[in-house]
């Protein structure tokens, strides 16, 4: 067999990002093996290598291009995919310099760790067929278990990474299961020959349970109910930065590759993994909203409301409509940006060298340092849904989907349960400006994080301002999944 | 004057911006908020006057109407005003800049934020009033949430995280319903365009489940009997300027929402369920009269009052006729003037007492006889007196649901011989009798700012009161308009129903 040197030529620029990333990660840990002090130049040197892949991105041609025999796939909603996830995975590489700082933990493995997950979403958002969704989860999921576990002196931050991996691996272990069963009742791993099996065919008992399968483990990348078990303990237990870096990247790749899956291989079984969504669905949304009253610790206070909110964005799945997944990736962006925002609050919490986690810990902030915990309050607020803040439009538009598709019991659902939820965001805006202070937090935000957190602000105030390039860019992103 | 609107409606924003920029931590920061604040206001007034100069009333529709892309899709960024909504922007405008003057002292702590949250409020409830999209007014009317619960949980009495909270949760749960509505309607119709939307005519069984969702939103806000619970204490906690505001514009957008949407635009299921409406309004006028008699806090026997008299407000506006309809609406202009008035008036004895129990007052006239006399002025217009506003929307309703159940009217009549009951023993306990608390022997009668706040309102009570004409010449179309676009749609109906 010859090797088409042309058509290898076309298939390495048509995934130029990944290249470029990969290659940018290979020779900054060279430069971090062999100057081991310059670990600030790494990170920034990652920050710029995700910022060049963003552009590589960014700049690609428009239109749909197919790779490597049609297994990876490049297309606009690829594209929007991964440049938030870049930019998600950038962010967080910026908020943790200060905190690895405090914390003694800086090494240059981190912001590679950071960049090697940022190519392993990368590639599942591309992935066209089950072994690269396969190969691309595990790069994704091997790097998170050693971040999550990076603090290694840290009890609690050993065993979040020993629980994520024992799950994460059983889960990983359900998923090959599932694709194989798939493998073998359709004859083929491409995305494209699974849809005109289903298409010809219809779902047999095997894919079905196929099906299952791989939904269990893509459900608990996104820390669905009832596989979010391990959320929580990873969340609380994993450096703050690293928390921060999963709420803000991982999700969004995970649940690109839900809608991939769903709406691509899968799009003739909608009857079935209707089903499996909408039960998922509700089963997050409330979940999220009681689990959460109980929490002290904020951290496990954004674990359960990550669940839920991956629950609202898993209405527009259920909705099945070009116009649901429009939604969720609106909600994805919106939710992205709003936690990354939140968790640079978290970061500031710091008393005697030490970063402290509870709730109360925020009292009175309002009168210690007004303008933090006015855009906290904000950040809040929008997480809660109340418009004209951002969170209202991201929960307008799957809620308005699934209406459209006469969903009217999920959405009164999702509405009661955010009315439910709207109580725990309002107990930290409570505790901050209602409550008498405590003592003040070590220092003031570092230059960065304090840019982090107007940013976020900024958007989620202004969106409604001029909201029409991001839900213009969503619907065209969210077209390229219904050809 | 296009372009009016939106200046009346975004101008206390640029005051926002100067305070952010301008104001300096420490004494001389604040009173530069406090001064800005009461100029933006006040400009706001002005501009919200010369929008009334500008209206012409003769004319139905909407007027000063701007119209622009904003979401995509058919969520444009479209406001106006009509008849019905013009008086409210000017009573919100009104009422504002009395709001500032009444806590120029009161307020020591946080007083930017203070007067942040009272700017960012402005906008959006004079947001609500001119939304002539259904998207536009969601926001604005939900958005009021954020600055409401600050004042209240910050400024706030001493249970004052339970009200808020009670406050926040019971609003949101009413309005997401009704978001569920707006989004059915939305699909339905094709349109979240209020001037469309009042044109299209929805399926019948549709209505009865979009007036359900729009009633659980307005009825917490208006409130309604059973569920008003939240405004008890929303009051009591909330400082003087927040009850003000409270009372005297927030209620009256769940009352205003009935008039825009629910009327118009599901008219078959207004008709349908106008026996439980008129129900529950007699139920508010009567329980909670007989509730606010037995009350030992001034504040929340004025709160009470106020369901009783939003309980008008429902009555004559589900009569489906002119006079109700009229009375509604001048009902809640004047109920504005009133209870804003009443709370105020409360503000003042608190301010040199820090309390709120009738049992620690008493012979005040003695040292106060200003304050006795425009305390008397609002206590006779909170119980209807003729010649002051509060008698012109309670005729107004009565006559109004005379007409349409004779039982109802009846019923709803014994509500005024209690608010008497309630106002008259208040102002005995209060004003009346001797000086007896040692406490009281020092108290001051009003200062002159006090009078400042108060007198605009005196004014406007007793001048509506005599001559409501202005109010009837700018609200008749709109209010005439409306009622041919229910009977219309009723008739068309029922044509439909005949085969």
């Amino acid at each position: 067999m010859t090797v088409d040197m042309a058509q290898f030529n076309a298939d390495l620029w048509a995934t130029i990002p990944e290249v470029a990333l990969a290659c940018g990660a290979m020779l900054l840990l060279m430069l971090g093996v062999f100057a081991e002090k310059r670990t600030t130049l790494v990170t920034w040197g990652c920050v710029a290598v995700l910022a060049i892949t963003a552009h590589l991105v960014a700049t690609s041609s428009d239109g749909t291009v197919l790779a490597f025999g049609s297994t990876v796939i490049v297309d606009p909603f690829a594209r929007f995919a991964k440049l938030l996830v870049l930019g998600g995975s950038a962010i967080a590489m910026l908020m943790s310099i200060d905190y690895l700082k405090d914390e003694k933990l800086t090494r240059f493995e981190y912001p590679l760790l950071v960049a090697l997950a940022t190519l392993g979403m990368l590639m599942m958002i591309s992935a066209n067929d089950l072994i690269v969704l396969y190969v691309g989860l595990e790069l994704q999921s091997l790097a998170l278990y050693v971040l999550a576990s990076f603090a290694r002196d840290n009890a609690r931050s050993t065993e979040a990474g020993l629980k994520y991996f024992v799950l994460g691996a059983l889960s990983s272990g359900m998923l090959l299961y599932g694709a194989s069963l798939v493998y073998g009742f359709s004859g083929t791993t491409t995305f494209a020959g699974i849809a005109q099996v289903i298409a010809q065919d219809g779902v047999g008992t095997g894919l079905m349970i196929g099906l299952v399968f791989v939904l269990a483990g893509l459900a608990f990348k996104v820390s669905a109910v009832p596989f979010h078990m391990w959320t929580p303990d990873v969340y609380e237990g994993s450096p703050t930065p690293v928390t921060a870096f999963f709420a803000a990247a991982p999700k969004i790749a995970a649940m690109a590759l839900f809608l991939r899956v769903v709406f691509g291989p899968f799009a003739g079984a909608e009857p079935q993994w209707m089903q499996i969504v909408i039960f998922l669905s509700i089963a997050s949304m409330i979940l999220g909203a009681l689990a959460a009253i109980g929490q002290s610790n904020i951290k496990r206070l954004m674990a359960y409301s990550s669940i839920g909110h991956m629950g609202y964005a898993l209405i527009g799945f259920a909705a099945g409509s070009q116009a649901g997944a429009q939604g969720v990736l609106i909600y994805l962006v919106i939710y992205m940006i709003t936690t990354v925002g939140t968790f640079v609050c978290i970061l500031l919490m710091r008393r005697d060298g030490k970063a402290v986690e509870n709730v109360e810990d925020l009292a009175g902030l309002s009168q210690r340092d007004p303008t933090t915990a006015y855009l906290l309050a904000i950040l809040m607020f929008s997480l809660i849904g109340i418009p004209p803040l951002a969170g209202f439009w991201g929960k307008w538009f799957v809620f308005l989907a699934a209406i459209e598709s006469k969903l009217y019991l999920l959405a009164i659902i999702g509405f009661v349960t955010s009315v439910i939820g709207a109580f725990y965001y309002l107990r930290v805006i409570k505790v901050m400006f209602f409550d008498k202070p405590a003592a003040p937090f070590e220092k003031p935000l570092g230059s960065v994080n304090a840019a982090v957190l107007a940013a976020s602000s900024a958007f989620v105030i202004f969106f409604v301002v001029v909201p029409a390039p991001l839900v213009e860019a969503a619907g065209v992103a969210a077209k390229s999944l219904f050809p | 004057m296009t372009g009016l609107l939106s200046l009346i409606t975004f101008f206390p924003l640029v005051a926002v911006a100067m305070i952010l920029v301008f104001a300096r931590e420490g004494a001389q920061g604040d009173q530069l908020a406090r001064q800005t604040t009461l100029f933006a206001t006040l400009v706001t007034f002005a501009l919200s006057l010369w929008a009334w100069a500008e209206f012409d009333p003769s004319k139905s529709g909407f007027q000063f109407v701007e119209d622009f892309a904003w979401f995509g899709g058919t969520i444009r960024y479209h406001i106006g005003v009509d008849g019905i909504s013009l008086p409210f922007v000017i009573l919100t405008a009104f009422l504002m800049p009395l709001c500032i003057l009444a806590s120029w002292t009161s307020i020591e702590t946080r007083v930017k934020e203070y007067m942040i949250a009272f700017l960012v409020l402005e906008t959006l409830m004079i947001g609500v009033f001119v939304s002539l999209d259904i998207v536009l007014f969601y926001l604005f009317f939900e958005g009021g949430l954020i600055p409401m619960f600050l004042i209240i949980g910050i400024w706030g009495g001493p249970r004052r995280v339970y009200a808020s909270f009670k406050f926040f949760l019971y609003t949101l749960l009413g309005s997401v319903l009704m978001l569920v509505a707006i989004m059915a309607m939305y699909i339905t119709a094709g349109t979240t365009d209020i001037v469309a939307l009042l044109a299209y005519e929805f399926p019948k069984d549709m209505q009865y489940l979009l007036f359900l969702a729009f009633l659980a939103s307005f009825a917490v806000k208006l409130p309604m009997w059973p569920v008003h619970t939240w405004l008890p204490d929303a009051h009591v906690e909330a400082p003087t300027a927040g009850s003000v505001i409270l009372a005297g514009i927030l209620l009256k957008m769940g009352g205003y929402g009935f008039l825009r949407f629910s009327l118009p635009m599901f008219p078959d299921a207004s008709v349908y369920f106008a026996p439980m409406m008129f129900a529950l309004s007699v139920i508010a006028i009567i329980y909670t009269s007989l509730v606010a008699l037995m009350q030992e806090d001034i504040k929340k026997l004025i709160a009470y009052s106020s369901v009783a008299h939003m309980g008008f407000v429902t009555m004559g506006m589900f009569a489906l006729n002119r006079q109700g309809v009229d009375g509604a609406v001048v009902q809640m202009i004047s109920h504005g003037f009133i209870s804003g008035a009443l709370f105020l008036c409360v503000g003042i004895i608190y301010d040199r007492m820090h309390t709120r129990e009738i049992k620690a007052y008493g012979g005040l006239v003695n040292r106060m006889p200003i304050y006795a006399a425009v305390f008397m002025v609002f206590t006779m217009a909170n119980v209807g007196l003729p010649g002051t506003s509060g008698f012109v929307g309670e005729f107004l309703t009565l006559v109004g649901a005379y007409k349409a159940n004779t039982t109802v009217a009846l019923l709803a009549t014994t509500g005024v011989i209690l608010s008497a009951a309630y106002a008259l023993w208040l102002y005995r306990r209060v004003v009346f009798g001797e000086l007896e608390k040692k406490s009281l022997a020092d108290i001051e009668d009003m200062n002159l700012r006090e009078i400042v706040v108060i007198v605009p309102l005196v004014v406007a009570t007793l001048f509506f009161g005599f001559y409501p004409k202005p109010i009837f010449d700018m609200t008749g179309t709109a209010v005439e308009a409306t009622l041919e676009n229910i009977n219309g749609k009723l008739k068309t109906a029922e044509v439909e129903a005949t085969p």
